[in-house]
């Protein structure tokens, strides 16, 4: 092994993000617990509304973003606290990459990891609620697309801070969780909208706020980020 | 057994804070014995003298301290401004804690429900959540650096968040009372009722001031003790302690 230059920022994020797929998909307990534990919130969802009462096509968008949000912190738990074992994040920081680059890096993974779960759980909670998914699957998948953004850029800050702290996973949900009302609410709105059967237009100025939030909060993680890094 | 002398600080009197809570006292009794009720809402718009300042202060004035010192200390890095936003956010905590016991108070005989997903209520009711996860935060930390860049990354995401919740809620529909002071225009409030409402208003921020200024003081002597412990590493244990009768 020669000199070798350290990697520009992009090409790090997605060796870090690589490496943290790697562990997740030798391990797979992250996404495993995760996929399960949509299925069973599938499935208790439908038991504790009246199915005679409630339509399925009204309880499947909170149902798909409930799961989303609470199936997503499960992958953010892991995103810094596989790196408290044997102190790894301190060879991380040492490594000649930029503090942005670890953000990027841990986000995509997390983001693979939302996605994954979504592929998942959008088609198990299609067959178990009986939605029209041919019909609406484009638009949904777009609007899966960029929540999941969102939720992974705050997800990602505030596990690196919750991993830092005494109170570790029992914190994350507390500090994320009120940043995700402005990710879920609209979300949740225009998937009513699609299953619906409205258009997509109808769900406009939901969307709107949806990449509004993405770009602002992408961008403030990422300079928020070396801060929860120091010393 | 000799009682300790006091301290210098515990003969000190707190004056703001005396001066706030007579001025608090003498806007309750104002507002209960001297100003007259309204015509549609009767007693129960009395709560309006409690709920709106605390609501303008905890909202704008808390919230905003938390941001703005939280910003300056990621650039300044002075223990002060840390504290600041430490004082402003419990303090604040405890004004929206208010502002939401005493809104459902005056919602169930006005509106006729105790709580409805209006755009403002919803917006207050997680701000007072991202007030919370603050506080618990800060808890949840011993390292003092730590502990103030952590809280200053939150409390500058948390002004980042608030017109997005606002804009999401607000596609809601509103039933939240309009500003009626605080308007272009006259304000539409009778004369005896403005004067009790600029009187709350002043007396809860004068209390807002003493509060803030009372839990800064606490702040930095609490930092003071721990900064001399460990200056002084290994205290000695109590050898002149009283013998056990």
């Amino acid at each position: 092994m020669s000199t070798r230059v350290p990697p520009g920022t992009f090409a790090a994020a997605a060796l870090i993000a690589r490496k943290d797929l790697a562990i997740e998909f030798r391990t797979r307990s992250a996404f495993l617990a995760a996929i399960v534990f949509s299925l069973l919130a599938i499935v208790i969802f439908f038991f504790a509304w009246d199915a005679t009462a409630v339509n399925a096509v009204d309880l499947a968008p909170g149902v798909l973003w409930v799961i989303f949000t609470f199936s997503g912190l499960l992958g953010l738990h892991r995103s810094f606290g596989v790196e408290e074992a044997d102190r790894a994040i301190d060879a991380l920081l040492a490594s000649p990459v930029d503090r942005e680059a670890v953000f990027l890096g841990k986000a995509l993974a997390n983001l693979l990891f939302v996605l994954g779960v979504q592929a998942l759980a959008i088609p198990a909670v299609a067959l178990f609620y009986n939605l029209p998914l041919s019909r609406v699957l484009g638009p949904l998948v777009g609007i899966a697309v960029l929540a999941a953004i969102g939720l992974v850029s705050v997800g990602t800050l505030f596990s690196a801070m919750a991993a830092n702290t005494r109170l570790a996973e029992l914190l994350l949900p507390v500090l994320a969780l009120p940043f995700f009302v402005p990710i879920i609410l609209p979300a949740a709105q225009s998937t009513a909208r699609l299953l619906s059967g409205r258009p997509i237009a109808e769900a406009m100025s939901w969307l709107r706020i949806l990449v509004a939030f993405d770009i602002v909060f992408v961008v403030a993680c990422a300079l928020a980020f070396p801060f929860t890094l120091e010393d | 057994m000799t009682t300790p002398a006091p301290t210098e600080d515990r003969r000190n009197v707190d004056w703001l804070l005396t001066i706030a809570v007579v001025a608090v006292i003498a806007t309750f009794i104002r507002a209960i014995f001297f100003t007259p009720p309204e015509a549609r809402q009767g007693l129960a718009q009395k709560i309006f003298y409690v709920h709106a300042p605390s609501a303008f202060i905890a909202l704008y004035v808390a919230f905003g301290i938390v941001a703005v010192s939280g910003a300056l200390y990621l650039w300044l890095r002075d223990e002060r401004l840390d504290r600041i936003a430490a004082s402003a956010a419990e303090v604040g905590v405890v004004y929206m804690t208010v502002v939401l016991i005493t809104g459902p108070m005056w919602g169930k005989p006005v509106w006729g429900t105790w709580w409805t997903w209006d755009a403002r209520l919803t917006l207050t009711l997680f701000l007072w959540f991202v007030f919370l996860g603050y506080l618990i935060l800060r808890g949840a930390i011993e390292d003092h650096g730590t502990r103030a860049r952590y809280s200053a990354v939150l409390g500058v995401l948390g002004a980042l968040l608030v017109p997005f919740i606002h804009l999401s809620v607000y596609l809601f529909r509103t039933l939240h009372p309009m500003p009626i002071v605080l308007k272009p225009g006259h304000p539409s409030l009778p004369n005896s009722m403005l004067a009790t409402f600029a009187m709350s208003f002043v007396s809860f921020a004068l209390l807002f001031v003493a509060l803030l200024r009372a839990r800064y003081r606490l702040a930095a002597r609490v930092d003071a003790l721990v900064a001399e412990e460990e200056f002084e590493p290994a205290p000695m244990p109590n050898l002149r302690a009283e013998p056990i009768r």
